[in-house]
């Protein structure tokens, strides 16, 4: 009950914050809460221990599942267009997760990034899906209605940022049970998990499923608010973005995952507008600050357990 | 043939990258994802020494001694600097943390390769015509292929004997095994540590300035760089000279048997034949399984 209040409460002061901010920040905020729900589902991974390097891919296949479902079917609502995204994400990494669950470290990271890779390649490729300039998306309807031009912005900003809570509070409850737990156990020492009755690989299994859906919905949430897709979406330095915004959040808190990557797009934002030749300089240093010197995120600065 | 050679050509000089990116990991446990810039480095490095060459009327033939020149530079300037001032305060933690530290790296040197260099085309075509071509069949070849293919197999060879014939390799072997111990027995670990980081910087930038004349050097030669040479170790193995031998040239082969017979899948042919292996060797073809550790 506690959770919902703060969940009700969060998106309230969100949409207030929205009414009342000027454009360019509901934009920013929009695209944060849509990045954010792909490291969401890396923190999901990371609470048991394993960091995937290409996420990237889950993003792409919501993006392009929406974006072509939009324009090849005609289809624009844009709660209908987002579970498709996570649903197609799910379904086409569903395949890869009993194999994925298998390995560790190093290797699900190379393994993940090998697949987001195939699909840039992909996303290169084929013709139905732009080649490497994309294509464009045009505007979603909500439920039937069509938004005017001067109001679009705040309700895809309402749309996302709802989404984005409604995500959260989920991942809340389900790091919080018994399976939740057991990914946390798994992190600590995987064979005592086993011995006292936990499938690890199962638990590794159902959070890649579950990283899948949430990489695919923020994959969709973005293209609708961006309007165009491209295989870059797929390609490793995105996914590097996704795990170092999860890094920055740490695998504690939730909240902290969407704090996390609004100071990324706040950093990019005003690095690239003051420093336009140097803000991959900037973000790298911040992010060396970061893992220096809060090696569990900035969650951990108010999440004490 | 012409596939076989490609290929070949294209495994020497990724055999030269990887060898760095899989020595740096054996030794200090770090997947460097900024090790293609430091490739960038070298290539941009050899553009710049090979024009000043140029500049004071050298022969031609000194424009390898250019290139070798680079690829010293870069690995006496930044490969120090880096290892002493950044990286050895996160050794010991996760690996993946590690990884994302090079990945700030990375990010820094894309931006500082752009502030030395700019951002146009650099262009070393001098060298590539020194070795004349070569006639194999009805086909004719550039001789600076086939230099490549040989300067691959002395640095690999170079490589190996350093660890396996002489005291300072068995040392670092004895740090690869167990940095713990080897310090216990005597070994100073960071010099070790700063050692073969420094050789591989310089061969990650030894790789750069060598396929210098053959590519043009723009801002964002390293990303793809990165990516191929992890194919290549993860294929092989990581931290196995063999494997990074074996691993350039399944992927060099992979790539040029694409290019020429099926390009659509050029891009990601590399990537499906690491996935293929790593689905049935996850440890890579040349690593042995480890016990697991309760």
């Amino acid at each position: 009950m506690r959770l919902l209040l703060a969940g009700v409460a969060a998106f309230a002061g969100l949409a207030a914050l929205g009414w009342v901010a000027p454009r360019w920040l509901t934009y920013l905020v929009t695209m944060s809460a849509g990045h954010g729900l792909v490291s969401l589902g890396i923190v999901a991974l990371m609470r048991g221990g394993v960091v995937p390097f290409g996420q990237g891919m889950v993003f792409a296949i919501g993006g392009y599942s929406a974006a072509l479902l939009f324009n090849k079917a005609g289809f624009t609502d844009v709660f209908g267009l987002t579970l498709v995204g996570g649903v197609m994400a799910t379904l086409i990494a569903a395949p890869f997760a009993p194999l994925l669950a298998r390995y560790r470290g190093i290797f699900f990271a190379m393994l993940t990034l090998a697949l987001s890779m195939v699909t840039y390649g992909l996303g290169m490729k084929i013709e139905l899906l732009g080649g490497s300039d994309g294509f464009n998306v045009g505007r979603a309807s909500v439920l039937g209605w069509r938004p005017p031009d001067a109001q679009v912005g705040y309700v895809l900003y309402l749309v996302t940022t709802g989404v984005a809570t409604v995500m959260a509070l989920l991942a809340r409850v389900y790091f919080d049970s018994t399976r939740g737990l057991v990914t946390l156990a798994a992190r600590d020492n995987e064979l005592r998990v086993e011995y006292l009755g936990g499938s690890v690989r199962q638990a590794m299994t159902i959070n890649f499923l579950l990283a899948a859906f949430c990489g695919g919905v923020g994959g969709a949430l973005v293209v609708l608010s961006l309007g165009h897709i491209e295989p870059q979406f797929s390609y490793w330095t995105t996914s590097g973005e996704f795990v170092f915004v999860a890094i920055l959040a740490g695998w504690q808190s939730v909240a902290a995952v969407f704090v996390a990557s609004t100071v990324l797009e706040v950093v990019r934002s005003f690095s690239s507008a003051y420093f336009p030749n140097t803000w991959q300089l900037a973000l790298g240093l911040f992010l060396l600050f970061v893992i220096r010197f809060l090696p569990r995120g900035i969650g951990s600065l108010w999440w004490k357990r | 043939m012409t596939i076989l050679v490609d290929g070949l050509a294209y495994a020497s000089w990724l055999f030269i990258v990887a060898l760095g990116l899989t020595l740096v990991f054996g030794v200090l446990k770090i997947l460097n994802i900024a090790h293609g810039s430091f490739y960038a480095l070298g290539a941009y490095a050899a553009a710049s020494f090979v024009g000043w060459g140029a500049a004071l009327k050298w022969a031609p033939a000194f424009s390898l001694v250019a290139m070798l020149l680079a690829a010293v530079a870069v690995a006496a300037i930044v490969a120090p600097l880096t290892e002493r001032g950044l990286l050895r305060f996160f050794y010991g933690r996760d690996e993946v943390l590690l990884v994302l530290v090079t990945y700030a790296l990375f990010l820094i040197l894309e931006d500082v390769t752009k502030l030395v260099w700019g951002t146009n085309p650099y262009f070393v075509s001098e060298p590539y015509g020194l070795f004349g071509s070569v006639n194999l069949g009805v086909q004719t070849y550039v001789g600076y292929d086939f230099a490549l293919m040989f300067m691959a197999l002395v640095v690999g060879a170079a490589v190996w004997w350093g660890l396996n014939r002489t005291r300072q390799g068995k040392i670092v072997l004895a740090v690869i095994h167990s940095a713990e111990i080897a310090s216990s027995m005597g070994v100073n670990v960071s010099r070790v540590y700063m050692l073969a980081f420094t050789i591989g910087i310089f061969l990650a930038g030894l790789g750069g300035a060598f396929t210098s004349p053959m590519i043009s050097v723009v801002p964002g030669v390293s990303v793809g760089v990165i990516i191929v040479s992890f194919a290549v170790v993860i294929i092989g193995g990581l931290g196995s000279i063999e494997g990074a031998a074996v691993g350039a040239i399944i992927v060099g082969l992979a790539r040029s048997l694409a290019v020429h017979l099926a390009p659509v899948a050029e891009l990601f042919s590399i990537y499906i034949v690491m996935a293929i292996v790593l689905m049935f060797r996850p440890e890579g073809l040349f690593q042995r399984v480890q016990a697991r550790k309760i």
